[in-house]
């Protein structure tokens, strides 16, 4: 069972490869569309990429509730347990 | 026992041709017409500007213009050319199909001459449809003609589709060849997408002059691009038996940078492989945009004959088709 911390690495990754930022800038407390510059296509990505890398599913419908990278890495959380 | 013809044992692409709408529509021009800005499509699109026909240019007055160039290109005559494929969703007329328009305008003895509707997958369905016609022997040369007017089916009401859209045409001849030079192709549809991008019905219009105009779910395509089409996109590479490493050139529908800069990420190919980013000036011309971002490749020198190009379409239908070509 992975850590908040080693999720939060792993996210960050990604978000990296996508958009750009800086990994040690995606922080729990950041939003991605306000402090990471994330548009709604980037977010596709990252929630694409999440899934497969964490082996769990984000419905469509789940996706508009992700504003922080605490809100994605606590659904992955949830979604591994 | 029937009789049946003998085939070529190959097939290529002999030539390419485009024409591309002669109003040249940047972003600022645009945003008179809806309400965004320059920086915001650019950043969403890569698209800078976009080309749209005059009311003098048609999609058969494009397709002529095309096609002449890519025939004289392949060192042929009209009279040789055996069948004419035009894909089209901007022919706004059910019969005469737009291919025996073009055929009688070139002035083509008999060519077998007919249109297919597969969006912006159109041009790759045809040159798959000719390079089977020649290897069964029913066709000697093949053109395959992409052509759309799509700036007169946007909805300018519609903010975040209507920036996207351009008008032109592209043709190439397909011919007999000693050597492979179209790989497998790779194509098929998903029939629960069919509301993912529409243009309107005909029946519902009630002002005269008036078109359907195309609405898409842009979030639903770019997801499904991105993720089912490059994997299509690997397998048409796969069955052509090339490596990522063997391949020279990459020309996807050029629907948005965006979406090609995921599909890269995506395929993994390697640093030299050249991009076709002809969206940047031209917008997204649905079935004319791989055969005109082919001849800008090869025009510009970016691209030279006999490289290896990966091409492939995805659009309304759903409906996807890509392979593997030598250049011509």
């Amino acid at each position: 069972m992975a850590s908040t911390e080693e999720i939060r690495s792993e996210v960050a990754q990604i978000v990296n490869e996508i958009v750009g930022v800086a990994p040690e800038d995606v922080q729990l407390d950041k939003s991605f569309a306000d402090d990471l510059d994330v548009d709604s296509l980037s977010m596709v990505e990252i929630v694409v990429a999440c899934e497969e890398k964490f082996g769990v599913t984000i419905p469509q419908e789940e996706q508009g509730n992700l504003k922080t990278v605490g809100d994605a890495v606590a659904y992955i959380e949830r979604a591994q347990a | 026992m029937l009789q049946t013809r003998p085939g070529h044992r190959y097939a290529r692409l002999m030539s390419v041709g485009g024409y591309r709408g002669s109003r040249v529509v940047d972003n600022a021009e645009m945003c008179t017409m809806i309400d965004s800005s320059d920086e915001w499509i650019r950043q969403r699109t890569g698209i800078v500007e976009r080309r749209w026909a005059t009311d003098d240019e048609t999609p058969l007055s494009m397709s002529v213009a095309a096609a002449r160039k890519a025939i004289e290109r392949a060192g042929l005559v009209p009279d040789q050319i055996s069948a004419i494929i035009v894909s089209t969703v901007s022919h706004f007329k059910q019969t005469p199909s737009l291919a025996c328009e073009v055929a009688a305008e070139l002035g083509c003895p008999a060519p077998a001459a007919f249109d297919i509707s597969a969006a912006c997958a159109g041009f790759s369905y045809g040159v798959g449809l000719a390079e089977g016609m020649i290897r069964s022997g029913s066709s000697d040369y093949v053109l395959v003609i992409g052509v759309e007017v799509l700036s007169r089916l946007t909805d300018f009401d519609d903010r975040s589709t209507a920036f996207l859209f351009s008008d032109g045409a592209g043709a190439v001849v397909v011919g007999p060849s000693d050597v492979p030079g179209i790989g497998p192709t790779v194509w098929g549809s998903d029939p629960k997408a069919t509301k993912v991008i529409e243009i309107g019905d005909w029946k519902q219009l009630t002002t005269a002059g008036e078109t359907p105009y195309i609405h898409m779910d842009g979030r639903t395509v770019f997801l499904w691009a991105t993720t089912f089409i490059a994997d299509k996109t690997k397998e048409a590479l796969a069955l052509a038996g090339l490596a990522p490493d063997e391949l020279d050139v990459f020309i996807p529908h050029q629907a948005n940078n965006r979406i090609t800069d995921s599909m890269l990420r995506h395929l993994k190919l390697p640093e030299s492989v050249v991009v076709s980013r002809d969206i940047v000036h031209m917008g997204n011309s649905s079935a004319a945009s791989v055969p005109l971002g082919m001849e800008a490749l090869l025009e510009s020198g970016e691209a030279t004959s006999g490289q290896t190009a990966l091409i492939i379409g995805f659009g309304a239908g759903l409906v996807f088709s890509g392979q593997v070509v030598t250049l011509p």
